[in-house]
């Protein structure tokens, strides 16, 4: 076996490992190494349609950032993605991180809690878009039924046409739809904790909120790093809740508009416009891009810091 | 043994703090499910009986709301794209998956750490931003408004996860086995294809389900490439489909339901295999 390793590998084993590395990495090279790089370079051409002007430096940057017309819906937009990232890091992350906990005893009917909050994640983001904008209708939507049947009439809104509450429904559809992946990584990230800790932590005493704040909670920090990131990356790429609920104008009056829509609607035109502007459209890509690469992995860095070996 | 430790603690535990564990549970299993519940008794409704009674037992007899998606709509026609589609991306993923992740999990090269370094950072980055310069890349290729354009993209998505999944694996296996292949005089691929790949199943089916998944769920990629209605898949068809039956409420749930059916039930029926596919990128 060692002299097998030892010999230079023969011509025919290294045509052999050729025929399996090359196809796979020309395909991800054209797909997307190429696609990438040159994500870059579009933002600065000028771009009438698809067919691509002059080299015009940084003037589509310039636009997006500071434009009097652009920038407004630029930093609204990133705005409204920071609320959905705070309030999905809170509802979606936290509240997996305690239905995990609840999970993790296994308690009476463990099995079938633990196959039911996952049947959302299954779903496609369309299905439970349009599902959610059903049960929200002002008129006919359960949602205000139920209020009108429980006599609580005043609460009833029309949900996603109130600026108030717009945003908000649709974090909440999003949490509904995702809260179940935390939770089962959580769960697994809990299952790997030596049982003889926990058991150690309540031989001397330790209450329930004083276990999950000092021992479950910092033991679970490889997880709570992946699911930070990953939500990091999706809030900021958030697209299709808001496109199904709300439509591509983040309507109403820009109040669920984020900066997926206006990528969107920058780079492929809207109904009632249909401007396409793919100079803008790369540029707010390569910011976006450069912004969720650079906090994406200065976030990681620092959660990974709070990560404990056992 | 681990059954035994887990449930130890729990026993310890004061009784109220148990029985509101229960009811927390419970009632967000309640709100997991209920909508989804809501949406299957509406598609056996009309319209008016969906907003009379919201929230009655249908007459299951009722199927017409089934029967119309089925028959008047572009529903199947979108349902055999998403599986076309879904079936030929996942096909590709495992083959050039495996191939690279073989090749780095089992021959010893200095090009290893640059090809692992290629795929890593194809893991990392978004495709969807650079989504502009795709769409004239397809054009060019003539792939544009074709089920070929999302095959392409969902494979380049899909490959790097792959390839680590295969190759973690793959390097575990002992060379014991590939030797003494060697020695009865098998060549490189015999090997790979008839000692190593058969073993190398369960894997395949954590990347094949990890990915499925979301490329039979995707929308955004349909929305940007696919103009053609007899070449969308289903998330982006349904969108075309509740632009056309807005004030037909029994149908719509109807629509939803179908949409929604396949996959339920296949979680349901694999719903292990599914959990540790899904949380696979995220779970060590």
């Amino acid at each position: 076996m060692l002299l097998s390793r030892k010999q230079a590998p023969s011509l025919k084993r290294q045509l052999w490992v050729a025929f399996l590395v090359v196809p796979p990495i020309v395909f991800m090279s054209l797909f997307v190494v190429y696609p990438i790089l040159s994500a870059f370079a579009y933002a600065f051409y000028d771009w009438q349609g698809l067919a691509r002007g002059e080299f015009v430096g940084l003037k589509n940057f310039r636009e997006v950032l500071f434009g009097a017309t652009m920038a407004p819906v630029v930093w609204n937009a990133f705005l409204h993605n920071v609320y959905a990232l705070v309030a999905l890091m809170i509802i979606q992350n936290g509240g997996g991180f305690l239905l995990a906990w609840l999970l993790y005893k296994e308690p009476f009917g463990f099995r079938f809690h633990r196959i039911a909050v996952f049947v959302p994640v299954v779903l496609s983001t369309i299905i439970v878009g349009f599902l959610w904008k059903l049960f929200l209708n002002p008129n006919f939507g359960v949602i205000n039924q139920a209020l009108y049947s429980l006599g609580l009439d005043s609460w009833a809104k029309p949900w996603l046409g109130d600026s108030s509450t717009a945003l908000g429904a649709l974090i909440l559809a999003n949490a509904w739809h995702f809260v179940g992946f935390p939770t089962l990584v959580y769960l697994a990230g809990m299952q790997r904790i030596p049982p003889e800790i926990i058991e150690a932590a309540r031989l001397d005493g330790t209450n329930e909120w004083q276990l999950l704040k000092n021992i479950v909670w910092p033991l679970v920090a490889p997880s709570t790093t992946i699911l930070f990131t990953l939500l990091f990356i999706g809030a900021f790429n958030w697209f299709e809740i808001p496109y199904v609920m709300v439509g591509l104008d983040g309507s109403p009056f820009g109040t669920t508009d984020v900066l997926g829509l206006v990528f969107y609607r920058t780079a492929f035109g809207n109904q009632s416009a249909s401007i396409q502007n793919f100079g803008m459209g790369s540029a707010l890509a390569t910011l976006l891009f450069l912004f969720i690469v650079v906090f994406a992995s200065m976030l990681t860095l620092w959660l990974r810091r709070r990560e404990i070996q056992f | 043994m681990t059954a035994l430790t887990s449930q130890a603690p729990a026993s310890r535990q004061p009784i109220s703090f148990a029985l509101l564990a229960q009811v927390i549970l419970i009632a967000n299993s309640f709100i997991m499910l209920y909508p989804v519940v809501v949406m299957v008794l509406s598609a056996f409704k009309t319209t008016g009986e969906i907003f009379e009674h919201p929230f009655a037992l249908p007459d299951f007899t009722q199927v017409g709301n089934f029967a119309k998606v089925l028959g008047e709509t572009a529903m199947p026609t979108y349902f055999i794209n998403s599986i076309l589609v879904t079936g030929t991306s996942v096909l590709l993923i495992l083959v050039l998956g495996t191939m690279a992740g073989y090749a780095v999990a089992r021959y010893e090269s200095r090009t290893n750490t640059f090809i692992l370094l290629f795929f890593l950072a194809g893991l990392m980055l978004p495709l969807k931003l650079a989504v502009i310069p795709l769409f004239i890349l397809l054009r060019d290729l003539g792939l544009l408004d074709s089920r070929w354009s999302l095959i392409v993209t969902y494979t380049a998505i899909g490959l790097p996860s792959a390839v680590f999944i295969m190759a973690g694996f793959l390097r575990t296996l002992p060379s014991e086995l590939e030797d003494a292949a060697r020695i009865d005089g098998a060549s490189e691929p015999r090997i790979m294809w008839s000692v190593m790949l058969p073993l190398a199943r369960p894997p395949m089916a954590i990347a094949a389900i990890q990915n499925a998944v979301p490329i039979w769920n995707d929308f955004f990629f349909p929305l940007v490439f696919i103009q053609t209605d007899a070449r969308k898949t289903l998330p982006q068809g349904l969108t075309t489909f509740m632009g056309e039956y807005t004030t037909d409420w029994g149908m719509l749930f109807a629509g939803l339901t179908i949409a929604a059916a396949p996959i339920t039930l296949l979680y349901i029926a694999l719903s292990r295999q599914f959990i540790q596919g899904m949380t696979a990128g995220a779970v060590k």
